[in-house]
């Protein structure tokens, strides 16, 4: 029988991580994320695991990649300042090709904010936070259910994909308390990062596999000797300035994602099929937003509703493949427009696309979204 | 020349190493590796991290688990590594930009927490990677190339900071006695606990040229001359220690060391069970 619990999404994310095998956390307390952080300073000991409250958001994502090096996987939580600091370390990790989750709970910015309020404004700095190109995975959930189960995803996509994953959560699901249904182990899928097979002294730390251009990752520890720096590097993990090395490098970062795009992303639909007006929303949003779809459709609107759960990589074709009836897609987004951006991208002028934005750290109601509705239709 | 057993400790494929000729980071480097060979410590057990500078670049050359940080936090990411696999023995070499400016917060919270690593300063009194630049050591008084009239704040003692904020062991040694190094840094990783060395060296390049040391040997000769170990420098006064670089074993004691309570507290909590 499945385990059936009460739990905040926050909690949530935590019993996600130890069943996805996290072992270690480096954290900095903050507001929403850190129940996060308390839950798993009690937890991780119980497994065997190792909590480490760092001094900063900075050493605490460097405390995980190198626990990560270590051969333990690892996760830190934070929400906006301390996402803001932990930038230039997860874009250590796009270099170096560890694998680290990272779960910022949105909380209204810029700056300190409304640090206990809601807000959706991270959704561009997920994608660009750190300086340098790369290819990001975040994972936004909508429910407590999905805290658990993205956060096993997070650490999947991480394992396999050896970079950072984030799950962009907001204060609104980290917080708010719901039924879970625990998935019984062995009913869910866990990803272990690929090890090499050859004699330590063949080892060569950055080829990757051709078959899916991400290299076999050895941990310090257990009998390979290998050089990792930020610096970009060739094969050998070494430092290097030849311009063909270089490229390749930062193109191989980009395609290993890009290749498996139709694996990774994720999204959820509701009466798509015939809808005139479709609905774009995700995170705590998409529940107000879907009610309001219900209570549209239930008057005989043909509405639909999308919702994106990896926000990066953005499901585009799968949107744009539900366009056929559409004339007009709505945006409702807790910021001034950031996903948007990306519903224009894949719209391109087919339909009209409108945005409403709020960032007074409410949550939209079901009849603002539905007088929304009702001013397009 | 270094011996057999220092030479297979490096990886000599990817010389030439970037240091000027004459750097001081060599000598440190060198009296590192004879260290660990003397423990009898074997490579893939032995993890060198470093954040970013001139100094920083020495993991690289060595035959080990390496791992070159981001500028000033590479005690964060050593902090996860020995955390994570405490067999590992871990050793952080920075440079004293890197150590006490932009990674200062990091280091006197290591050496608060106690955590089983070897930190090895390589004080140059300099920013040497880009260019020149003041750093928290720069004496006052020295010229950099963002202190064209002189630096006016007062540089950190290291090994004061050390102490204060912890550390189980804290010694200090220049370039100039390359024995005293490799017999610090032996020690430093045999302690259990935060272990500091800073080693006094020179950047002839970026700080010597500015501050009538051009030449390697100005600056070795200006160590020799200047240096007083430390039980002869508690007899002298404060007139007669100016200028003067105080070398020795400050700190060597014994303290609970943080993942040894870190263990204590998963067996309390049964962690160890499964
Ligand atoms: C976040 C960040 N800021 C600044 C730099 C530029 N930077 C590179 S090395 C360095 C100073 C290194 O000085 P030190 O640690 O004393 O090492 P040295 O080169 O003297 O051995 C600076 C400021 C950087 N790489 N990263
Ligand atoms: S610039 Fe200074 S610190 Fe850097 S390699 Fe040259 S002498 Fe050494
Ligand atoms: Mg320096």
């Amino acid at each position: 029988m499945p385990k059936v619990e009460f739990w905040q999404g926050n909690t949530a994310v935590v019993m996600g991580a130890i069943a996805a095998g996290c072992r270690f956390f480096g954290g900095y307390p903050i507001t929403p994320s850190s129940e996060i952080a308390e839950i798993m300073a009690a937890e991780l000991p119980k497994v065997g695991g190792k909590f480490i409250q760092m001094e900063d958001e900075i050493a605490s994502i460097a405390s995980v990649i190198g626990a990560s090096i270590a051969g333990l996987k690892a996760m830190t939580a934070t929400s906006g300042p301390g996402f803001s600091l932990k930038q230039e370390n997860i874009g250590f990790a796009y270099m170096t090709e560890v694998p680290v989750v990272v779960i910022n709970v949105m909380r209204g910015g810029p700056s300190t904010g409304l640090p206990t309020k809601v807000s959706q404004q991270d959704v561009m700095q997920a994608r660009w936070g750190t300086h340098g190109d790369h290819e990001t995975i975040a994972l936004a959930p909508a429910s407590v259910q999905e805290c658990y189960e993205l956060t096993i995803e997070a650490f999947n996509l991480s394992e396999r994909f050896r970079q950072p994953v984030i799950l962009l959560s907001d204060e609104v699901v980290g917080h708010m308390r719901e039924k879970i249904v625990i998935p019984e182990k062995g009913s869910y899928h866990i990803v272990d990062r690929k090890r090499p097979k050859e004699d330590p002294e063949k080892f060569v730390p950055y080829k990757p596999d051709p078959e899916d251009d991400i290299p076999p990752m050895a941990s310090f520890g257990d009998g390979y000797r290998w050089h990792v720096t930020g610096l970009t590097h060739n094969q050998w993990g070494f430092p290097t300035n030849d311009p063909d090395i270089a490229e390749e490098k930062i193109l191989r970062l980009m395609r290993k994602v890009r290749r498996f795009k139709g694996e990774i992303v994720k999204y959820d639909t509701y009466e798509v099929e015939d809808a005139e007006i479709l609905v774009v929303a995700y995170g705590s949003v998409s529940r107000t937003a879907l009610s309001a779809v219900r209570e549209a459709r239930s008057r005989g609107m043909r509405v639909g509703f999308f919702r994106p759960i990896t926000l990066w990589p953005f499901p585009d074709d799968e949107l744009r493949g539900l366009l056929g009836g559409v004339k007009s897609v709505l945006v409702p987004e807790l910021n001034c427009g950031q996903m948007i951006l990306e519903v224009e991208r894949v719209v391109g002028g087919k339909a009209r696309v409108f945005g409403k934005g709020l960032v007074n750290g409410e949550l939209f109601r079901p009849s603002e979204i539905f007088d929304f509705i009702k001013e397009v239709a | 020349m270094p011996s057999q057993e220092v030479l297979n400790w490096l990886r000599t494929r990817f010389f030439p190493h970037i240091w000027c000729p004459g750097c001081g980071h060599g000598i440190i480097m060198h009296a590192l590796l004879r260290a660990l060979v003397d423990l009898g410590k074997k490579k893939e057990e032995t993890v060198i991290a470093s954040g970013i500078g001139c100094s920083s670049r020495m993991p690289g050359y060595i035959d080990a688990c390496t791992l070159h940080t981001t500028h000033g936090r590479s005690l964060a990411f050593a902090t996860g590594v020995k955390l994570a696999n405490p067999e590992l023995t871990v050793i952080d070499v920075m440079g004293d930009g890197d150590c006490t400016a932009i990674g200062g917060n990091h280091f006197i919270h290591a050496c608060r927490r106690n955590i089983d690593i070897t930190a090895i300063v390589m004080n140059n009194n300099i920013y040497g990677m880009t260019g020149g630049q003041a750093s928290p050591t720069t004496p006052v008084g020295a010229y950099a190339t963002t202190a064209p009239y002189g630096v006016l704040d007062v540089p950190f003692d290291i090994c004061k900071l050390a102490a204060g904020a912890g550390a189980s062991y804290v010694a200090r040694a220049t370039v100039a006695h390359p024995l005293l190094i490799e017999k610090y840094v032996r020690n430093a990783v045999s302690k259990k606990g935060f272990a500091v060395v800073e080693v006094v060296t020179h950047c002839h390049t970026q700080f010597g040229r500015k501050n009538k040391r051009p030449r390697p040997i100005d600056n070795i000769n200006f160590f020799k001359d200047n240096s007083v170990m430390n039980n002869k420098a508690s007899n002298m006064t404060l007139e007669e220690l100016q200028g003067k670089i105080v070398i020795g074993e400050f700190v060597n004691i014994e303290l609970p060391e943080y993942i040894e309570q870190y263990k204590n507290l998963i067996e309390e909590v049964g962690g160890n069970r499964g």
